[in-house]
């Protein structure tokens, strides 16, 4: 990955730094300003919120749920080195072979490796965030293994060149006209239709085929338990089930932090996770995988892998405040609930993971260097915390990695690229700042000249008066006027 | 447009309130202190009304949210420090503004976490901070007749109001409590109004979309007027809102608002503090 490669290099971080919250400024500006934008991402989270909602009539159970929901996370992560070795035993018990990757160039490797002793030609794929993350396709296509999307949603960006603009729907950007026009420009033989029915039925076509002959199946995985040695997968299209069964060769790709111990942890996350993502009571398909064809079964993949990746993950999980990222199910929701992302859409954030749940994931995984900006795109308003299923307190995570961004570089940095968005200028603002309010004679001082010479106030403030009309003091505190009665 | 569902925001679940007090210490906060004084008047002329004493710490500077948000947490620190000696009794602590409360309440505590004898002070703090709406419904179970003419307005709750300190509700109980008062829903309500403090600076674009979002949602009630409990918001949406009445050459402000404080002391009867507002 070659965003990954430039921030290793010692100098290169304070540049790249630079462009990248140049370009995510520019990325923020342009989506704002696009008014087909607006309407489809507000009317496509308006709809996901409302079906979250009314999965959840019942506030208590709710609460109850998150509760339990977090609970089970936080008990994983406790034990996370311990259930990785458990899981690593069971399923190389059950046959799968484990991989462990610590960035994604080890996770290409390992995948290409097994792709090149198949000599396979083409990889056939269902939903995988991980894989987006580690940019497995473009990883493929260099060394010349075709790699195939099989979700709807992604067969759709693929074909458009795109990334996902969200973690669940990755398409929900391309309007039903942009999608015929595509499946018309990259399909052989199909004609422009943009009804929905007929786009899907040639999405179907299309990808059917393609099972068939592809040498390799590559799934994500939601739960991986170590108890078992099972790896789960929620899916809706039974793209899933036809990857990770049909090809021989089965690869599951997911991050150190999705394991669970036991099988009864699942239910309660699996019901959850597809409420609060799609609203939906369960998913269409829910997979558990637990190894190769044995003996006398008459399908299923004859290989099985697992490869585990770190990519950051284990920074975070070495900070107690930030192993609270790890938490996550990836559902969604808290993207769907947010008043930035519905304005701006997931491509503009310029990371895999966009909106809350990427703010706060993608500065471990891609260092501060690159992603010190993101976590200041956030009004803190807390609707991602309120909605998120596993409780991750969203809000004091984006405040604490602007402490990291904002602070002085030092020896022992609790991540990587700590101080990148370090500022001697304003860090001494707000050192004076302190200076004033910290002492309450200051502050009178201040507060008094900043009244009485309200005059002097400037018109022009930055971003306020960008679209407001200026601030100015009152003429008395309300502590003169407090004075003024007694 | 469909509306969104409402989000509940009770973040922090319920908690208990004490009997009615004699005293209360008002904290009015910087951003009230020096941009919009007449809401803690206001806010504190109905307390007294109420026949609560209102003790006004002169040592009172600013709860230092925004170094704590803005990721100074050694600022916020010293800030925080100051102010823990204000309320020496064991009176409850007043604030007119919800993210300010939520500050003393939720965040006090953990900015001076690395001293436990400072936390605990804080803690102890925060137990007795209320909302002003809050304080109003659950302490002094605030009824008093409407004496105004029948209107419809608004109502924009803060998100730090509604998820730290709960106050949607006691927002929407207050009003209901004034005959001639109609509430009017408005398209997105529990949406953030796009301020968020710096946020407001470090992204103008977003935050314009946001505020300008609301604004309108605001306007396409009907409503003669916005009541809030929140002075950052209220200052962004109200100068949004003054700034597209500039562009579009209106001399009267299509969206006018006011801090709930001073509209519930209008409507009851008593005579709210003015000054003249500047013209721009």
């Amino acid at each position: 990955m070659s965003a990954q490669a430039n921030t290793t290099g010692k100098d290169a971080g304070q540049p790249i730094a630079f462009v990248s919250a140049q370009a995510l400024r520019a990325r923020m500006h342009d989506a704002v300003n696009d008014p087909h934008l607006r309407t489809s991402f507000r009317g496509a989270m308006d709809f996901l919120m409302a079906k979250r909602a009314a999965q959840f009539p019942d506030a208590d159970e709710l609460d109850s749920l998150r509760s339990l929901s977090e609970s089970i996370r936080q008990y994983s992560l406790s034990k996370l080195p311990d259930l990785l070795e458990q899981l690593e035993a069971n399923l190389t018990r059950n046959g799968v072979q484990v991989h462990w990757a610590e960035t994604p160039e080890e996770a290409n490797a390992i995948m290409l490796g097994i792709a090149q002793r198949h000599q396979a030609k083409l990889i056939v794929k269902g939903k995988s965030m991980v894989s987006e993350e580690i940019e497995f396709n473009h990883a493929m296509e260099t060394a010349g293994v075709g790699a195939l999307e099989s979700d709807m949603g992604e067969y759709i960006v693929q074909l458009a060149g795109e990334k996902p603009s969200h973690i669940i729907m990755p398409a929900i950007h391309q309007t039903k006209q942009q999608i015929a026009k595509l499946f018309a420009e990259h399909i052989p033989g199909v004609d422009y239709t943009d009804n929905v029915d007929a786009l899907i039925q040639i999405g179907r076509r299309v990808l059917r085929e393609k099972f068939e002959v592809a040498d390799i199946g590559l799934s994500g995985v939601n739960f991986a338990v170590a108890e078992t040695g099972t790896l789960c997968l929620v899916e809706n299209e039974g793209n899933g089930r036809m990857c990770t069964t049909v090809p021989k060769v089965h690869i599951a790709i997911t991050g150190i932090e999705k394991v669970v111990e036991k099988l009864e942890h699942v239910a309660p996350l699996f019901s959850i996770l597809t409420r609060s993502a799609t609203g939906q009571a369960v998913s269409t398909y829910f997979n558990m995988i637990s190894g190769p064809r044995r003996g006398e079964d008459k399908d299923g993949p004859e290989e099985v892998h697992l490869v585990l990746l770190d990519n950051g993950r284990s920074q975070a999980y070495a900070d107690e405040q930030l192993r609270k990222t790890l938490q996550c199910i990836r559902c969604g929701a808290c993207m769907n609930h947010c008043p930035v992302y519905t304005r701006i859409g997931g491509h503009a954030y310029g990371t895999t993971y966009p909106g809350p749940i990427g703010k706060i994931v993608s500065p471990h995984m891609m260092g501060l260097e690159q992603t010190h900006l993101l976590p200041t795109a956030s009004s803190l308003c807390g609707a991602c915390g309120e909605v998120c299923p596993v409780k991750i307190p969203i809000p004091e995570l984006l405040i604490r990695l602007r402490g990291e961004a904002n602070s002085e570089p030092h020896a022992k940095p609790a991540m990587r690229g700590q101080g990148a968005g370090h500022s001697t200028l304003v860090s001494f603002v707000w050192r004076m700042w302190a200076r004033v309010h910290a002492r309450p004679g200051s502050y009178r001082a201040f507060s008094w000249l900043a009244t009485r010479f309200r005059a002097f106030t400037p018109t022009r403030q930055g971003g306020w008066t960008a679209a407001r009309t200026p601030l100015q003091p009152a003429p008395r505190r309300l502590r003169d006027m407090v004075k003024d009665r007694r | 447009m469909s509306k969104a569902p409402e989000m509940a925001g009770a973040g922090h679940g319920t908690r208990s309130y004490p009997p009615r007090p004699e005293a209360v210490y008002f904290y009015g906060t910087c951003l009230v202190d020096m941009f919009v004084p007449e809401a803690g008047m206001d806010a504190i002329t109905l307390l007294e009304r109420e026949g609560v004493r209102v003790i006004f710490p002169d040592n009172q500077t600013c709860c230092g949210q925004p170094a704590y948000t803005s990721g100074f947490p050694d600022e916020a620190r010293q800030v925080v420090e100051s102010q823990l000696d204000l309320f020496p009794g064991d009176y409850p602590i007043v604030v007119p503004s919800g993210s300010c409360g939520g500050m003393i309440r939720w965040n006090w505590e953990k900015v001076v976490a690395s001293d436990p004898a400072l936390k605990a002070r804080a803690a102890a703090i925060a137990e007795r901070t209320f909302e002003f709406a809050e304080f109003l419904v659950h302490v002094l179970d605030f009824k008093r007749p409407d004496q105004g003419p029948a209107v419809t307005v608004a109502l924009h709750t803060s998100c730090s109001a509604r998820r730290e300190m709960g106050t949607l509700l006691v927002g929407r109980e207050l009003l209901a409590r004034l005959d001639n008062v109609t509430l009017a829903i408005h398209d997105h309500e529990s949406e953030c109004c796009g301020f968020g403090g710096t946020f407001s600076l470090k992204h103008p674009d977003v935050s314009t979309a946001m505020v300008s979002d609301k604004v309108a949602s605001l306007k396409a009630t009907g409503a003669c007027q916005m009541v809030t409990a929140d002075c950052g918001c209220m200052l962004n949406i109200t100068r949004r809102a003054a700034r597209e009445d500039l562009d579009a050459g209106r001399t009267t402000p299509s969206l006018p608002g006011e801090h709930l404080a001073t509209f519930l002391l209008q409507r009851t009867g008593g005579s709210e503090t003015t000054r003249k507002e500047d013209a721009r």
